[in-house]
């Protein structure tokens, strides 16, 4: 059976870091993705990000994504893409199908000391009538479509959502040539950073807030031709004789993520339910160990945040990881974590970030409480 | 705020947000001004600026502040706000004219001669502007910032032109 | 039908590998190699990848990495494969999927 120190599973910002991190303190590092290049979403990100300097801000995604790779490669950390984790055993032993580059697949068994889980979120869907409709989408499934494989998804758009991936997506379906006829939430407020917003108001797109989609209208072809939104009630339940039927080919929806738990839950670790990071995620200390000793996890998979907070974690996860190898002293891994706290504290500031502070204690106090130590795989 | 019912702000509701020129700073010259008004954990502008015209400091989410004894209306803060929050406004281009400096990322960039319709910060035609420069250079990375000459009545509301 | 983007500000939209020939339900399209297959069929103004077993409903993409299954068609012979995160082969005949195809 294949050896590894440490498995990493998804090549996102968070896997990243935690692969760069450990490979550099001297792991054997294998990092497993099942999408065709690694970077997770970051390739998509085609905006310049927020954050400090010691973030990288200013730069756009795709470039710390591309660089990312670079001090992989560096590291030693050696990377499968098209490769899905299936099993996860007691023993840490690990079954993976692994992809090939002429689309042949093999499952593979390994034995890993360690196991960093990354796997990020996922899409939530909304439902209304003829919402399985093609043409409605993913915000993200849009984005990836546009930056990514640089085809556009339709040319008239209606995006379901207004925090910041509905902003920056519409944005950006802009910027590849598309045609944004409107974004509609049915909140009172913007949820996204108003100077997100304001570039979608000085583009003269209209945000209509307190309204919804109720019907996405399939056309003669089966995909959608149109659809057709109301206004809500304070109970966000659609006003009847409100309705407004508008044009279009494409509905985005971009109404939030939620981590994805697959993994995280056949390794049998703890989790808990926080409605700020979305559902449920996993229970981790401050070295983003799980309930599960040797089984760490980092990024969208311990709550929604974004891809500063995730390269953060990443870190720490690595760092513990390595640190539990014997790779670092403790006081040394110690020190780097406190130095990474500090940065996530302040990016955890501010009206949009609080809250996110608050609960991230919360989920640590509650790891405390019920885990304590962390147990083997069963 | 209105902001997060509309999506934008009008200048007179700015201006309780955050420090604008006032009309003597803009009758010296170019000038930026900024128009980030949410605590934001962002402060890349405050280290484009080399003159330390931009403060944030710590925490990184205070909103930033504009010394405008020190700007200079450069413009290097403005390809490096990833908000794209910052223009510079000119109100001394011309006897009857103002210059506004903005990001722009649509394609096509627009080309020094060109006339397009200006747009406010509600994204409504507010008069035609004439292109008078267009920078891009490789320490902008992709975000061109255009310069628009308009009748000077309109310099506190045109913040871009139109797409086409 | 052409959704490709060719101008971009920010991006550099030249495709680094060659083109070639695919088909889909019979019809030839142009694609670009290592392009994920649901790109090239999408460029063609195809929206349909496979209809429902039961109701027979038409699905198309819907979350684009490889999580919702919507997108799945039958690649050369196989069916079941998720055109989103399946890259293109020169010469790949691909069909419509209906309900749980068997493939071939």
């Amino acid at each position: 059976m294949l050896q590894k120190d440490i498995l990493v599973i998804g090549a996102g910002p968070a896997g990243l870091a935690a692969s760069i991190e450990a490979g550099k303190l001297g792991a054997s590092v294998l990092l497993v993705d099942l999408n065709m290049q690694p970077g997770g979403q970051l390739f998509k990100q085609i905006h310049k990000f927020f954050g400090s300097s010691a973030h990288r801000s200013g730069t756009r995604g795709y470039d710390i994504g591309k660089q990312l790779l670079t001090e992989a490669n560096e590291a030693n950390v050696e990377i499968w893409m098209q490769s899905t984790v299936i099993g996860i055993f007691p023993g840490n032993k690990i079954a993976i199908e692994k992809g090939f580059d002429d689309g042949k697949k093999e499952i593979i068994t390994l034995q890993a000391n360690k196991i960093i889980i990354a796997t990020g979120a996922s899409e939530n869907a909304i439902r209304f009538k003829g919402w399985t409709t093609p043409g409605v989408m993913g915000a993200g499934a849009a984005q990836t479509m546009i930056n990514v494989n640089h085809v556009k998804p339709g040319q008239k758009i209606v995006m379901l959502g207004t925090g910041n991936v509905g902003l920056i997506v519409s944005y950006q379906l802009m910027q590849a040539g598309c045609d944004v006829v409107t974004l509609v939430d049915a909140a009172p407020k913007i949820g996204g950073y108003a100077v997100h917003a304001a570039k979608i108001c000085r583009a003269g797109v209209p945000i209509r807030l307190q309204h919804t989609i109720i019907e996405a209208i399939k056309g003669t072809d089966g995909c959608v031709s149109g659809c057709v939104i109301a206004k809500v009630d304070e109970h966000f339940q659609p006003i009847p004789g409100t309705e407004e039927t508008i044009d279009c080919d494409t509905i985005t929806l971009a109404a939030g993520l939620k981590p994805t738990m697959d993994l995280v839950k056949l390794a049998g670790c703890e989790l808990t339910y926080n409605g700020v990071f979305g559902g449920y995620i996993p229970l981790h200390n401050e070295r983003m160990e799980t309930s599960c000793k040797g089984v760490y996890v980092a990024g969208d998979t311990t709550g929604v945040e974004e891809a500063n907070t995730a390269l953060e974690e990443g870190k720490i996860a690595g760092i513990s990881a390595a640190e539990d190898l014997g790779l670092i002293s403790s006081e040394t891994a110690g020190q780097y974590r406190k130095e990474i706290w500090e940065r996530l504290h302040a990016l955890r500031l501010g009206p949009f970030g609080e809250k996110r502070m608050v609960e991230k204690e919360a989920i640590m106090k509650q790891y405390k409480e019920k885990i304590g130590a962390p147990e083997p795989i069963l | 705020m209105a902001l997060i019912n509309t999506g934008y702000l009008e200048y007179e509701e700015l201006k309780n947000i955050q420090t604008l020129p006032d009309e003597e700073r803009y009758q010296k010259g170019p000038v930026a001004v900024i128009e980030c008004v949410q605590e934001i954990p962002c402060n890349p502008c405050e280290a484009a600026c080399h003159l330390g015209a931009i403060t944030i400091g710590n925490p990184i989410t205070n909103l930033p502040t504009l010394s405008g004894d020190k700007c200079i209306g450069c413009g290097m803060c403005v390809a490096r706000c990833p908000g794209l929050a910052i223009i510079i406004v000119d109100k001394t281009y011309s006897d009857t004219t103002a210059a506004i400096s903005f990001p722009f990322e649509y394609y096509p960039t627009p080309v020094v001669g060109e006339e397009r319709n200006a747009m406010n910060r509600k994204g409504e035609i507010v008069c035609r502007g004439k292109i008078i420069k267009v920078v891009n250079p490789n320490s902008y990375d992709h975000t061109p910032v255009v310069t628009v000459e308009i009748p000077k009545e309109y310099s506190d509301d045109v913040r871009t032109i139109e797409r086409i | 039908m052409c959704l490709r983007v060719d101008n971009h500000v920010i991006l550099d939209c030249k495709h680094p590998n060659k083109e070639v020939e695919i088909s889909v339900d019979g019809k030839p399209i142009r694609a670009y190699e290592g392009e994920p297959i649901l790109a090239a069929v999408l460029n063609a103004g195809i929206k349909i990848n496979r209809y429902t077993v039961k109701r027979k409903e038409p699905r198309g993409l819907f979350c684009g990495i490889g999580q919702c299954t919507d997108c799945a068609m039958v690649v050369d012979g196989k069916a079941n494969v998720r055109t989103c995160i399946t890259p293109v082969k020169a010469g790949m005949v691909i069909k419509t999927q209906n309900g749980l195809s068997k493939g071939a």
